[in-house]
């Protein structure tokens, strides 16, 4: 029977066909809004240098960094269920790969930090299936162990400073690629360069990072992430690979963060075991960020790492008192405020800037 | 004899560690809890005990049975004003809190106590040693340390086994919803199985504290030894975690004997072995 043939009323359900009543939709007009806002502040951001003191560059890299390792750790445990108390390690690991490829191997800082990442996601794929073997809650506690050990691992080797540390001369770092064409481009010296290089790197990484994974948790992965961490019974039976896709995510957000870890050990350009592993510096502020701004959201880290930069500057000159403060505060929002602040508006004021939800809507 | 020597040595470490593994193990059989200020709480019993026995100038017993009392309160009140509101299907929750918890905990101890080394004080008893065998002496204070490890499960068990508080907490641990419909009162034993965690950690800081040295960063770490005895001797049973404490003072004492540096080390990798070839431990409980 030809199309031609068909009478009105089966032509009418013909369109319906066509032209589905319901239709699932993430991408909202705000949203449209948000990417190209998004753009902009990204062009602004990496035009700062050429006008920004050198203090507010170096507080950005900071802040690029933090984001960066939160919107890691947010799809990791937020998205993935897999609460790792661990992800120092990759920071040190990145760290102590980027300083052993410039002294050991005589490789430019700038090639060494894929190569860094490399190693760590190495590392976490040998680790993964050993640490997968506990359950829930106790893979936290397992992957700080496994952090632990090879932070005592790299304060044996003694040719990258055992246990106290080692520091690069900024001669070595002087060679550096793109570094020449930084000072010619902006009239800098050396130091405050390297400084502008490494914040690129940070931008280019947290702009990377956070599309990526804006990408993925919007993608059907994403989706069979969530249902691996929501049930992983129930996602097997509908053909989800939950083991398989729950390690190529842990080694995927190792690679990332051992290159955060590079970028940010290449500016500060020394190292030592308890600094490059510190549970404090790369998962706790790490995990704060997140909390405050929001589980399992896009936007939640970034609000988060404006408050922990805001926090930063005018109380970490209070030492303990302040990390008192921001023990309690995460503990406070995670009993008043679970959502976070950025998950609180959202939900008040139904506005979501990077949308990871389907809904269910009517079509036009 | 120095074989011999380091055998005994971690044997002794390992009733240590099997006191810093009990309270986790407890809480996590009967709730599902992994509590990772555990390590900070076990500090936070050893400054209280050293608070009382220096400001208030009591004995250290006496010390120890004020802390105890006030510890399992504080586990009380924590589990019903805090843990209570977060325990559920979601693991995220009461581990953040719980991370939060060791940051607040450790940090304070910072501010109260500053960063310097301490003991309790046991006066003769720590530096006393007894004789076993010609040849063969042992530290009291270590010697002790095993002995009150042992006697701790032993309790435990007998509470768990023997008596309606057991009862109430392996019925809660198996199904929380018929446990209550059988007239237990889930968030009483909850909190009261969370008390007892605490309990539990001062007996293992007042050991701790009399052995060795301490300061308010060392909480974490004891929090990764209590795990790691757990997770070798195997879950759900406490004769198991005993048994894992001592493997992990075993390990940790021989890596210490070939290197100084490879003490800690070797302990970590030892637990990293286990999960590999025996991912349930060495001594797993029967029931599962």
């Amino acid at each position: 029977m030809s199309v031609e043939s068909i009478d009105m009323p089966a032509s009418r359900e013909q369109r319906a066909v066509e032209a589905p009543v319901w239709q699932v939709r993430v991408g909202t007009r705000l949203s449209r809004v948000a990417a190209v806002a998004g753009i902009a502040l990204v062009v602004v951001l990496a035009a700062l240098p050429a006008f920004a003191p050198r203090n507010l560059i170096q507080d950005l890299i900071f802040v690029l960094t933090m984001l960066t390792l939160a919107q890691l750790w947010n799809v990791l445990a937020g998205w993935g269920g897999l609460v790792s108390v661990g992800q120092q390690a990759f920071v040190g690991l990145g760290a102590y790969a980027l300083f052993a490829g410039i002294v050991m191997a005589g490789l430019d800082p700038v090639a060494a930090i894929p190569l860094a990442g490399l190693f760590a996601a190495v590392i976490a794929a040998v680790l993964g299936p050993l640490l997968f073997r506990l359950e829930g809650p106790y893979f936290a506690i397992g992957s700080w162990v496994a952090a632990e050990a090879l932070r005592l691992i790299c304060a044996q080797f003694k040719s990258l400073g055992g246990g106290t540390g080692m520091s690069i001369s900024p001669s070595e770092l002087s060679q550096m690629v793109g570094l020449k064409t930084v000072q010619a481009l902006l009239g800098l010296r050396p130091a405050a360069a390297r400084d502008v290089l490494v914040y690129w790197l940070a931008l280019l990484l947290a702009v990377l990072v956070t599309l990526g994974i804006y990408a993925f948790i919007r993608s059907r992965h994403g989706l069979a992430l969530a249902a691996s961490r929501d049930n992983a019974a129930a996602a097997r039976s509908v053909g989800v690979r939950t083991a398989r896709i729950r390690h190529m995510l842990w080694i995927a957000v190792a690679f990332a963060t051992g290159m955060v870890g590079a970028v940010v050990y290449l500016q500060k350009a020394r190292i030592s075991p308890d600094a490059a592993f510190s549970v404090t510096d790369w998962t706790a502020y790490v995990i704060f960020i997140v909390v405050i701004g929001g589980v399992r959201t896009i936007e939640g880290p970034m609000v988060g790492v404006l408050l922990l930069w805001g926090l930063v500057t005018y109380l970490a000159q209070y030492g303990s008192l302040y990390l008192v403060v921001l023990g309690t505060l995460a503990i406070l929002i995670m009993l008043f405020m679970p959502r976070g602040a950025w998950g609180a508006a959202a939900r008040r004021w139904q506005v979501q800037l990077f949308p990871t939800q389907r809904w269910l809507g009517r079509s036009r | 004899m120095s074989g011999f020597d380091t055998i005994i040595e971690g044997v002794l470490l390992g009733g240590v560690y099997a006191l810093f593994a009990l309270g986790l193990s407890l809480i996590f059989g009967i709730m599902r809890l992994v509590n990772l200020a555990h390590g900070d709480l076990i500090l936070l019993a050893a400054y209280l005990v050293l608070s009382a026995t220096t400001a208030l100038g009591l004995p250290l017993a006496a010390a120890s049975l004020l802390a105890v009392a006030a510890m399992f309160v504080l586990g009380f009140v924590l589990q019903r004003l805090v843990l209570e509101r977060v325990l559920g299907d979601d693991i995220l929750p009461p581990l953040l809190v719980t991370f939060g918890l060791s940051i607040v905990i450790q940090n304070g101890l910072l501010l109260g106590y500053g960063a310097d080394s301490r003991r309790l004080q046991a006066g003769a008893f720590e530096s006393s040693s007894v004789t076993l065998a010609p040849g063969l002496s042992v530290g009291l204070a270590p010697l002790m340390a095993l002995v009150t490890a042992i006697a701790a499960v032993a309790l435990l068990q007998l509470i768990f086994y023997r008596t309606s508080l057991g009862r109430a907490f392996r019925a809660t641990a198996d199904n929380p919803a018929i446990a209550q419909l059988m007239g237990i009162n889930e968030r009483n034993v909850y909190a009261i199985a969370v008390g007892l965690s605490l309990a539990v950690s001062v007996i293992a800081a007042v050991v701790f504290g009399i052995r060795a040295s301490f300061d308010p960063s060392i909480g974490p770490a004891r929090l990764l030894y209590a795990f790691e005895a757990v997770i070798i001797g195997g879950l759900g049973s406490l004769w198991g975690t005993l048994a894992g404490g001592i493997v992990l003072g075993l390990a940790q004492a021989i890596g210490g004997r070939i290197n100084p540096e490879w003490q800690i080390l070797a302990g970590h990798l030892a637990f990293l072995a286990v999960l590999m070839v025996r991912p349930r431990g060495l001594f797993p409980a029967r029931r599962t």
